[in-house]
């Protein structure tokens, strides 16, 4: 396949709306803001570059495939999905409103969501039935299913990819946001996973490994994809948990987040570099 | 005709059918050459085959799938009501030796709760066939319908002549003034034979094929509420979640009462063994029930 050319400056300054979007939400009940922000590029990408779909093509019948399994960080998808015109971006306003359709979780009543989510280790599956009426119709459809990596605690999943596997199915690709922690505490001291390759490896995945914050490689690795014609994909892209607000990086303590209004625009300051945000709200425990 | 042909000619008949296992393939040996692609073998995988019947119903496809009723609707159960229920797919789930009909494997494969479950997901409409020719003129409808399914799967061959299927209704064998006996599935041979019994005493006794659960036939059985002094169930099921309740709610809906008779499995797994010897030990053998419901009589 041919390079298409993409425009580094225009993600990054996308990805950084898509940030303040998802700050924004965390506060008037919060989100999960952590999880969220670790998968911004990846999502910001894929929506600009490389799936083939826009929000005058969501029924189509030629169109790409995205499953947001990790449901919890759908902030990021509803940012990026207002930001690129599926819906009007003063809907973000109704965020956990009754008004509207924009809470916690994936629902199929905002554009752009192709299957509602919120319990893990489910749209592996739904997503491979997609992938196989595509291989019944001969379409050349790519489905995409971003799991986060405490989600790989779900037995379902690791079912699922020996399935895709039997079926050799290289119109799958599961990306794993790969932040180090699940909700309470850090991966590798819950419920280790690495070797993550050599895993999704011995279940018959090619595997490809990336730094999930970095534009030029996510595009030269989904560009690659099929990795195999016999085989389904996996992307594993090393990211951190609440990427671009150094003050909740990589922190187990901040995963659902509540803050006041003068936290919020501290953190928006943090977001543009400008001063770190001095935080007194605690995550909430909802797990 | 047979459950495997019906399906072979209804599936060959509209792509949109497809037909998927959790390797279970006892309903379905000889269609895998014939169907090519349409028939998915997930292995043992009952959470990976609904979620991916989910995902093939989203692409306008109907999945027929196969798996035995305890962990179909046990293990898968949260796959069934999240991505199944949540919306209201046309995925259609086939259970395999529910109720009495695991016979012999003991409690891990007795579907007892099947009908409790799948009735508390809304849309899921709930069948339970009383044999093979029962289950066979409903299973059109059921595949045809735009909803969800679930059908207790019965291979028992017929000792009654059926009426046509009709969704929602019961089908009437007779009616009576002096009880009425409700059933589904497979027990629906012990109460004919029940139905004779009582008769031959010189009672007036109705009974009620109800065939679907969900929906249910709320018309038919008022009718024989108010027309019965007295009401029987009769289920292979726990006492709890099934028809016994389902009656219960609904006389409490209409704010009426009636005398019931419950016949069930209370707080209890069953005795593996056979059928014949598991209706013996159970007490669910015509004679039995007979002898139940006149001591009942007798005592009120």
């Amino acid at each position: 396949m041919q390079e298409q050319e993409i425009d580094i400056a225009a993600l990054q300054r996308l990805a950084l709306r898509v940030r303040e979007h998802i700050i924004r939400l965390s506060t008037d009940g919060g989100c999960f803001i952590g999880a969220s922000l670790s998968c911004a590029d990846i999502l910001v990408y894929l929506y600009s570059h490389y799936l083939n779909i826009s929000p005058s093509t969501l029924k189509d019948q030629n169109r790409d495939y995205l499953f947001l399994s990790k449901g919890h960080d759908v902030p990021a998808l509803y940012a990026t999905l207002a930001e690129l015109g599926y819906f009007e971006i003063s809907r973000l306003q109704n965020h956990l409103k009754t008004n509207d359709f924009i809470y916690w979780h994936p629902n199929t009543q905002i554009p752009g969501i192709e299957f509602h989510s919120g319990s893990l280790g489910h749209l592996p599956s739904v997503a491979l039935g997609v992938a196989y009426d595509i291989f019944l119709k001969g379409g050349n459809n790519k489905v995409i299913v971003i799991t986060g990596d405490g989600e790989l605690n779900e037995g379902s999943v690791w079912e699922t990819l020996l399935v895709a596997n039997a079926y050799k199915l290289n119109n799958y690709t599961l990306v794993v946001d790969r932040n180090f922690f699940q909700a309470n505490m850090a991966t590798e001291e819950l419920i280790p996973l690495e070797p993550l390759e050599a895993k999704f490896e011995a279940f018959g995945c090619a595997v490809r490994r990336i730094n999930g914050h970095n534009f030029e490689q996510i595009h030269q690795t989904f560009q690659q994809l099929p990795f195999s014609l016999e085989k389904p994909s996996v992307i594993i892209a090393d990211t951190v948990r609440g990427k671009g607000l150094p003050s909740i990086e990589a922190r187990a303590d901040r995963w659902f987040c509540n803050f006041t209004k003068e936290e919020v625009e501290a953190l928006i300051q943090e977001l543009h570099g400008v001063q770190r945000a001095n935080l007194e709200s605690q995550t909430l425990t909802v797990r | 005709m047979n459950y495997e042909t019906l399906l072979q000619e209804t599936v060959l008949k509209d792509e949109k059918y497809i037909v998927m296992t959790a390797e279970n393939r006892a309903l379905i040996r000889n269609l895998p050459p014939i169907l090519g692609r349409r028939f998915i073998d997930t292995g043992i995988t009952e959470q990976c085959m609904v979620g991916m019947a989910a995902g093939l119903a989203v692409c306008g496809r109907v999945p027929i799938i196969h798996a035995l009723a305890t962990f179909l609707t046990l293990r898968a159960f949260e796959f069934i009501r999240t991505d199944v229920g949540i919306p209201a797919l046309p995925v259609k789930l086939s259970s395999f030796v529910p109720g009495f009909l695991s016979e012999a494997n003991g409690p891990t494969h007795q579907a007892l709760e099947d009908i409790a479950l799948m009735r508390s997901i809304p849309h899921m409409q709930v069948f339970a066939p009383a044999d093979e020719q029962d289950m066979l003129l409903a299973l059109p409808t059921i595949w045809s319908s735009p909803y969800p399914s679930y059908c207790r799967i019965n291979l028992r061959k017929p000792n009654y002549s059926h009426q046509p299927f009709e969704l929602g209704k019961a089908e009437v064998i007779t009616e009576g003034s002096d009880l009425t006996i409700l059933v589904y599935g497979t027990l629906f041979a012990e109460a004919l034979e029940t139905l004779s019994l009582l008769t031959s005493k010189g009672l007036s006794v109705g009974l009620i094929n109800l065939r679907s659960l969900q929906p249910i036939d709320e018309n038919c059985i008022l009718q024989a509420v108010k027309h019965s002094r007295y009401i029987v169930t009769i289920e292979d099921h726990f006492l709890v979640g099934g028809l016994y309740s389902i009656l219960a709610e609904l006389l409490l809906k209409k704010q009426i009462t009636a005398n019931v008779i419950p016949f069930a499995l209370n707080s209890r797994w069953y005795k593996p063994a056979l059928l014949a010897d598991v209706l013996k030990y159970e007490g669910f053998t015509a004679p039995q029930l007979t002898q139940s419901i006149l001591h009942y009589l007798d005592a009120n």
